[in-house]
């Protein structure tokens, strides 16, 4: 089998993630339920990946990660803790779901919502942003990578125009975080929302959101919190705040795991294996006829994701041949993301998303497919 | 090339889950067909579908319906 789906989940992952979650298993509990020794081990392991997510990420206080399930938690959890009926908030044509469904609700309260376009290659203009804004602007919400065609979102760029208007930037790092580099102060970002299972390569049910100094989220759950048990209000300070519940502590002894991987790797590495991988598959593909190419190619970073259809075919029987006949996993569809599909045209594409586990070989075998299915 | 295109029945559901317990219930009782993406002519998209020969259209409802697990609904398509 090939596993060409990593824009859903890592599947192919450091061996050390396992590991750590089957050492975790016999000598970890939760956090902040007791002061006996695998209380004590589960607070040790979780404050480490706290530390390691802050410093991957920019952000000055540890204590200020706040781990949830997954980035649509971490993303519902941004937009109704921070936006009021009152406001206006700008987002893209880029979003998945998990970004524009929160959204759609609060405009049913009373937000107003200004989406930014994208041309057919799924680029927004800078110029819109300035264009959108008004007198109740809050926030700006987007993804720092489309997770249909891979285009990237320059963030300082966004973030400087917030920091301008003083607004809020919250970001969906889903598809970035662990092949991007993500700089939370640099790059003025309010509130970053990412996940575990993709590319830091944790097991699912991991992710969280990073909070700035000076941004309070208003907590979508409030309950047990391990501490302060007689008050009748759930505690304010992060990061408990935003973590009501038991933690998912064996799942976080994987992704802290996966991230002394991409330490040890480095996020340039991992980027520019993807990147590779990705640009061969492209420039194969592109040989064969009737293959259609989505996204835009001329930028100078992208996420390593292709995204594709025969001419004529069905998107899902494309990704079906491949899986059936080929033995290569592929994801086909709408991923979560309709306006990107409104603005490139589509109404399904077959995507491709390279991993720093998969080979030159792979590759080239789905090369092969591809223009086989193609008829080439 | 892709494969030619056959006749089959296919049944969609409301929810991934009852797709799956689909899956479970015609594997443990031997039945044909298998999970497939959602095929465009039903819906733009994603998705998990039931695909089978058409023959085994009023078999398959009825285990369904049996096993209380909710159909959207049945399709019979060239695909």
């Amino acid at each position: 089998m090939i596993y060409f789906d990593a824009a859903a989940t890592s599947f192919l992952k450091p061996n050390e993630v396992r590991q750590a979650m089957d050492r975790a298993f016999d000598t970890v509990s939760s956090v902040g339920r007791g002061a006996h020794p695998p209380a004590l081990a589960a607070g040790r392991t979780v404050l480490r990946c706290r530390e390691q997510i802050a410093a991957l990420f920019g952000l000055p206080d540890p204590s200020h990660v706040c781990f949830m399930h997954n980035a649509t938690e971490a993303l519902n959890t941004a937009i109704f803790g921070l936006i009021d009926p009152e406001d206006h908030v700008i987002t893209t044509a880029l979003e998945h779901n998990s970004v524009l469904r929160p959204l759609y609700c609060m405009e049913e309260a009373g937000a107003e919502l200004t989406v930014l376009p994208a041309d057919e290659k799924g680029r927004i203009s800078f110029m819109d942003f300035e264009a959108a804004l008004q007198p109740n602007t809050r926030a700006v919400v987007c993804t720092h990578a489309s997770n249909v065609t891979g285009n990237v979102l320059d963030l300082q760029r966004i973030g400087t125009f917030c920091r301008k208007h003083d607004l809020l930037f919250i970001v969906d790092a889903a598809q970035s975080a662990g092949t991007l580099e993500i700089d939370m102060q640099k790059q003025g970002i309010s509130v970053l929302c990412f996940t575990g299972h993709k590319g830091l390569f944790g097991p699912q049910g991991t992710g969280g959101i990073c909070v700035s100094e000076g941004v309070f989220v208003r907590p979508l759950k409030v309950g047990g919190s391990g501490a302060h048990s007689f008050d009748r209000y759930h505690p304010y300070q992060y990061p408990d705040a935003l973590e009501a519940g038991t933690l998912n502590v064996l799942g976080i002894a994987g992704l802290s795991a996966g991230l002394d991987f991409i330490e040890r790797v480095g996020i340039a590495a991992i980027h520019e294996k993807e990147d590779r991988l990705a640009r061969r598959f492209c420039e194969g593909i592109i040989q064969c006829p009737n293959v259609l190419v989505y996204g835009d190619w001329d930028a100078p970073i992208r996420t390593a994701i292709v995204s594709i259809n025969l001419a004529g075919e069905d998107a899902g029987a494309v990704a079906d041949a491949l899986a059936q006949d080929y033995g290569i996993c592929t994801r086909a569809g709408a991923h979560c993301a309709p306006r990107m599909h409104d603005a490139l045209g589509t109404d399904g594409l077959v995507r491709f998303s390279f991993s720093y586990f998969n080979t030159e070989e792979e590759v080239d075998r789905a090369v092969r497919a591809v223009c086989e299915l193609a008829g080439g | 090339m892709l494969r030619t295109k056959q006749p089959r029945v296919v049944i969609t559901f409301h929810t991934t889950t009852a797709a799956m317990q689909a899956e479970a219930l015609f594997r443990r009782l031997g039945q044909d067909g298998r999970l497939i993406p959602v095929p465009r002519e039903i819906t733009a998209g994603c998705g998990l579908a039931w695909s089978a020969p058409p023959a085994c259209k009023q078999a398959l409802t009825g285990l369904l319906a049996q096993e209380s697990i909710a159909i959207e609904e049945v399709y019979e398509l060239v695909i």
